[in-house]
């Protein structure tokens, strides 16, 4: 691992951090306003997601056509192509999570990282669902 | 359906938008993996080899507040209307669901379409549905 690699990845995780709080994905509110469709509905995180889609697009064909990364790594993406019921039950558990609070994993470092005490305790929270899943399936691998 | 044109905020979603792509385009372009925010923690709370670079991410999103601060001249820190049980509650469903369905808003959402990924596609749409029905049922059902 050298320095290069991870200031590259500190980096990134920068950019993709402002491009949560300039777009309006780190304010739950909005979230909350985009998913409310039955009522005054806030369609910007539509834009968001086009927005960022529209520059993957370009990336991830050329990413796809290049045996290793810039920095020297080897590609590593995922190969899985089975719709699973873990995918499924995973996502809706998830969604609902979502709906609920109007806050995603990364929305959620970010506000920690604003010191919203909400956040804080939504991270606590999710950390600790994630380590419930590791514990689950540690057995099962 | 009727759209709240005072909060449309097109621009600087939009922007935002494509901020993110950046990112995730500089993340598999320069180091070959996928910007997933679930992948990545869980990853860090299972002590993948590759920790250090996780962790690196993480500190970078935690940072960001700091950053966009600097650059323009001052932050609005949104409010958070849910209660600390529906915090908690929300949280846990994040974390496990993530886990589960291999990914989240970033990895799935942004990285998983932009690669036509049809699991990504099933997820997101999952997802998405069950974040509206949620909305639904708390806001005009309960509340």
């Amino acid at each position: 691992m050298t320095i290069r690699k991870l200031f590259t990845s500190f980096a990134v995780g920068l950019v993709f951090g402002v491009g949560l709080i300039v777009s309006g994905m780190s304010n739950p509110a909005k979230v909350l306003g985009f998913l409310d469709i039955a009522g005054r509905w806030d369609p910007s995180l539509a834009l968001v997601m086009a927005g960022a889609i529209g520059v993957g697009l370009v990336a991830f064909r050329v990413a796809g056509q290049r045996p290793r990364a810039l920095l020297g790594d080897a590609m590593q993406l995922p190969t899985s192509r089975e719709i699973t019921p873990r995918l499924i039950g995973g996502s809706l558990l998830f969604g609902v999570g979502w709906g609920l609070a109007g806050i995603c994993p990364g929305p959620a470092l970010v506000l920690l990282g604003m010191g919203v005490p909400q956040g804080v305790l939504f991270v606590a929270a999710m950390l600790a669902g994630m380590a419930l899943f590791t514990f689950l399936e540690r057995g099962k691998r | 359906m009727q759209v709240n044109f005072e909060a449309f905020t097109p621009f600087s979603a939009l922007a935002g938008g494509v901020l993110i792509g950046l990112a995730a385009a500089a993340f598999v372009l320069l180091l070959g993996r996928i910007a997933g925010i679930s992948g990545m923690l869980g990853g860090l709370i299972e002590r993948a080899a590759d920790w250090p670079l996780r962790l690196a991410f993480v500190l970078g999103l935690i940072a960001a507040p700091a950053l966009y601060a600097l650059l323009a001249g001052g932050l609005a820190v949104p409010e958070v209307s849910a209660s600390p049980l529906t915090l908690v509650v929300a949280g846990l469903l994040v974390g496990v669901g993530t886990r589960y369905a291999s990914g989240c808003t970033s990895g799935h959402g942004v990285c998983g379409l932009s690669r036509l990924s049809p699991r990504s596609l099933v997820a997101t749409l999952t997802f998405m549905a069950a974040g509206f029905a949620t909305v639904f049922v708390v806001r005009h059902l309960l509340g």
